[in-house]
């Protein structure tokens, strides 16, 4: 199997979750999307240990397993508050900060 | 580059078969993850995604990874999305007005990052080809999680910790 398999794959959905959150404006959609990009970047990295014959990216793809739980956890807990606060989470129409 | 994309002869054939089915099947759900007009089904698309990166994870030899994530991505965060959908008060059927007014400028966008990442790779890694070996010991991950890398650990526990707490705080009523 070609090492480039993998990092074009990760590639690919690295695209298509950067296309996500360009395009998306409801707010959780765009919390999904980030799941794809730190998703690829797990796969890269497992890729390279694979490559290297290290085990490193696997302790490495674990760290990022955990911060990309704690993000999702902190991302829907202020989206919630968002909704709570202006009953809307569309991304374009929270311009209050914008003077 | 399309030589290189095609099963080499002289490596594991079942193993390039099903990596090339798993990943259309993710490149699929993805497309349809940034793409579906339906909140509730683009989470559902993100499950069979989610999945395939755990099926990659099994073939690339990384299997403690691959528990880990089917554990924390498709057991807990999927949840964790699916109750911020709800509590949102998503529609259930399908929903306009889920994309930004320009979001065709994401297009090129990816495209172009596509192409660029992928120059970037085949130029790096040619057609350098991954050995057939042994899945990852589990007991050496223990083992380097618990002596080189221990401060990281610690750090990431602490921001587990915070992040929880953070939560919890930001989502309360009072």
């Amino acid at each position: 199997m070609y090492a480039a398999n993998f990092l074009v794959l990760a590639a690919a959905l690295f695209s298509i979750g950067v296309y996500g959150v360009i395009a998306r404006r409801n707010a959780v959609m765009v919390l999904m999307s980030i799941e794809l990009i730190l998703n690829s970047v797990n796969l890269n990295l497992i890729a390279f240990a694979l490559m290297n014959d290290t085990i490193d990216g696997h302790v490495f793809a674990l760290y990022v397993i955990a911060i990309a739980a704690a993000e999702v956890g902190v991302g829907l807990a202020m989206v919630l508050m968002i909704y709570r606060n202006s009953k809307s989470i569309k991304l374009d129409e929270l311009s209050r900060m914008k003077g | 580059m399309t030589a290189l994309l095609l099963a080499a002869e002289d490596v594991n054939v079942a193993r390039n078969v099903a990596f090339y089915i798993i990943a259309a099947m993710m490149i699929v759900g993805a497309l349809r993850v940034v793409t579906t007009n339906n909140l509730v089904h683009a989470a559902l698309w993100l499950v069979v995604v989610l999945s395939g990166f755990a099926a990659q994870y099994i073939l690339a030899g990384a299997e403690f990874v691959a528990v880990s994530q089917v554990l924390v991505y498709i057991g807990a965060v999927m949840v964790l999305f699916l109750f911020g959908i709800m509590l949102t008060r998503a529609q259930i059927g399908g929903e306009t007005g889920l994309n930004n007014q320009n979001w065709a400028i994401g297009i090129p966008v990816g495209l172009l990052l596509f192409g660029l990442l992928t120059w970037v790779i085949i130029d790096a890694v040619d057609d350098s080809v991954i050995a057939d070996g042994p899945p990852a010991n589990t007991e050496e991950i223990a083992d380097n999680v618990l002596s080189p890398y221990l401060i990281p650990f610690l750090a990431i526990s602490f921001v587990l910790l915070a992040a929880a707490i953070g939560a919890m705080v930001l989502a309360r009523k009072d």
